[in-house]
């Protein structure tokens, strides 16, 4: 089965980059994107066209976004029963330790911030794959209660 | 027990203060040897069942000049109070939460996963049993959580 990863991203540039260094990954993935917070959201309560959207395996958030921004995204997920186990990573381009310190008193399970250099913005996608999709045990899919 | 605290710097190549809430004298000692190998500015730090973790973390008794530390590794099955019960209590601690805990265990039962998550761990891990693969799970948790990942400041406010 592969995994469903939720890219939650305005930028295309950044959804791109982020596609590719998904491509190389050992694991084999489905990247949705979302590019603002309402469609994130609608993407995770099956609203719309996205009623038959599935699960995510885990959520790749940036915190800057149109019509609502990453901290309520965040927030939204972590305040609800059934999505609150979905791991959320925090990838932005703030390295300002106000949004760092929200992120985690929100409980975002990790924060990561968004660099510049092409190689260097690579290299995160990667260690995050690597970490998340090989090291860790992410929540089995069939949520229970 | 733990180890002399030095105080830390901004800007400066500063240590990391981890602790280990783990009570197998053995991974304790795997533990440390394999971060002694990957990064000598890990402070470990190491609390051997439920209620020396959560004394450590409030800095009670013998653990009243306790760092706070920047990370957590919390296995589940632990001696006194179960680490279930130490990670339900640093998650709704509005000054605890805040710090990365991550869970490190042998149990592979899903029941476990979820319910850490559900708890709101940041992140869940298999103990591996064989030293080298330990060895490289401590690089791999170093390599992400101690270098690429930006962890909560020391300066708590709140």
């Amino acid at each position: 089965m592969p995994l469903e990863v939720l890219l939650i991203e305005d930028s295309p540039g950044d959804v791109r980059l982020a596609q590719e260094a998904f491509r190389d990954a050992k694991t084999r993935i489905h990247l949705h994107v979302a590019t603002d917070g309402v469609a994130a959201m609608a993407f995770l309560r099956h609203e719309g066209i996205h009623g038959q959207a599935p699960r995510p395996d885990f959520i790749l958030l940036d915190l800057n976004l149109p019509k609502m921004d990453g901290r309520e995204v965040l927030a939204h997920i972590k305040e609800n029963h059934d999505l609150k186990t979905i791991p959320t990573i925090i990838l932005t381009a703030s390295d300002a330790e106000v949004d760092i310190l929200k992120s985690y008193q929100l409980q975002a399970n990790c924060y990561l911030s968004k660099p510049v250099q092409l190689d260097e913005f690579e290299a995160i996608v990667k260690s995050i794959n690597h970490f998340w999709l090989t090291v860790a045990k992410l929540p089995p899919q069939t949520n229970s209660e | 027990m733990s180890e002399k605290s030095i105080a830390k710097f901004k800007g400066q190549d500063m240590h990391r203060d981890v602790l280990l809430v783990e009570d197998s004298p053995g991974d304790v000692r795997l533990t440390r040897e394999a971060f002694r190998n990957v990064n000598m500015s890990v402070h470990l730090h190491v609390a051997i069942d439920g209620v020396d973790a959560m004394a450590f973390l409030r800095r009670e008794g013998a653990h009243a000049n306790a760092p706070r530390p920047d990370f957590i590794l919390l296995d589940l099955n632990l001696p006194k109070m179960d680490g279930r019960e130490v990670l339900a209590r640093i998650k709704k601690d509005d000054s605890l939460k805040t710090i990365p805990t991550v869970i490190l265990t042998t149990s592979e039962a899903e029941a476990d996963v979820a319910n850490s998550y559900r708890l709101q761990a940041n992140c869940y891990l298999n103990k591996p049993v064989r030293f080298d693969a330990f060895e490289s799970l401590v690089k791999s948790i170093n390599d992400f959580w101690l270098t690429k990942v930006k962890l909560p400041p020391q300066a708590q406010s709140g």
